[in-house]
């Protein structure tokens, strides 16, 4: 029983993970302008590393862990260079 | 999927609401990134992702892997110490970024037609704006940086 529930809310969990992906996926593609398509850039790491974790909930292994961790590593430097590049025009000067 | 019958009830019934309330939140955030108006308010949202809703997926993960291997697993609290210390220091460069960017354009915000419709709300904003727009501001159809006097680091 508690495990059907555990199931059912693992799975609901997914699907709405899933669905703010796609939406942080619209703004990144659909975005008015450049700042907006980070945003939603950004947001679409964050909820990329949710949905690892909960993955790894249901299958039972630590080895999302750090696709998750490495997920959060590369998603900061991406925002950080790409926040560089709208205000500078270029990230290595 | 044998692992859940290993699972005491109350573990079981915590896991399921710390991670439905997790995702939830991050469906809330995603949501609001999607509904809001101005860049400026597009920020405030996935904020909640990053924050609250990371925060329960992660503590449920903990609370799930220290239960089955019955010793205490923390190392997800890495990620939500990145999470915590990263998150403010993107968005305040990305926020400057984009001030940055409305100012060289003269435009108080990023979307004129929702920006018309608070007018009083964005008068103070526009009014700080002007000594900047007494003086003639130079033509910047290029990049400010192609020409400028600044030294390049």
């Amino acid at each position: 029983m508690t495990a059907n529930v555990l199931l059912g809310s693992l799975t609901l969990a997914q699907i709405l993970m899933t669905l703010a992906m796609a939406c942080a996926t619209f703004r990144m593609l659909h975005g008015p302008r450049a700042q907006d398509r980070v945003l939603g850039l950004d947001t679409l790491y964050v909820n990329a590393i949710l949905l690892l974790l909960i993955f790894g909930i249901r299958s039972d292994s630590t080895v999302y862990f750090e696709a998750a961790l490495v997920i959060a590593v590369l998603g900061f430097v991406a925002t950080a260079a790409l926040a560089k590049f709208l205000m500078r025009g270029e990230v290595i000067e | 999927m044998t692992f859940a019958t290993e699972l005491p009830t109350w573990t079981a019934l915590l896991i399921a609401a710390l991670v439905l309330l997790g995702a939830g939140l991050a469906f809330t955030g995603s949501l609001g990134l999607l509904r809001f108006n101005r860049f400026y308010e597009r920020v405030h949202a996935p904020t909640l992702a990053t924050t609250l809703g990371a925060g329960c997926v992660l503590i449920a993960s903990m609370i799930f892997f220290s239960v089955l291997q019955t010793r205490p697993v923390v190392h997800e609290i890495l990620i939500a110490i990145f999470l915590t210390l990263t998150t403010p220091v993107t968005l305040m460069l990305l926020v400057r970024a984009a001030l940055f960017r409305d100012r060289v354009e003269n435009k108080p915000c990023n979307e004129v037609e929702t920006c018309a419709v608070p007018a009083a709300k964005n008068r103070p904003r526009s009014g700080r704006l002007a000594p900047s727009q007494a003086e003639p501001m130079k033509p910047l159809t290029h990049h400010p940086d192609h020409g400028d006097k600044r030294d390049h680091r």
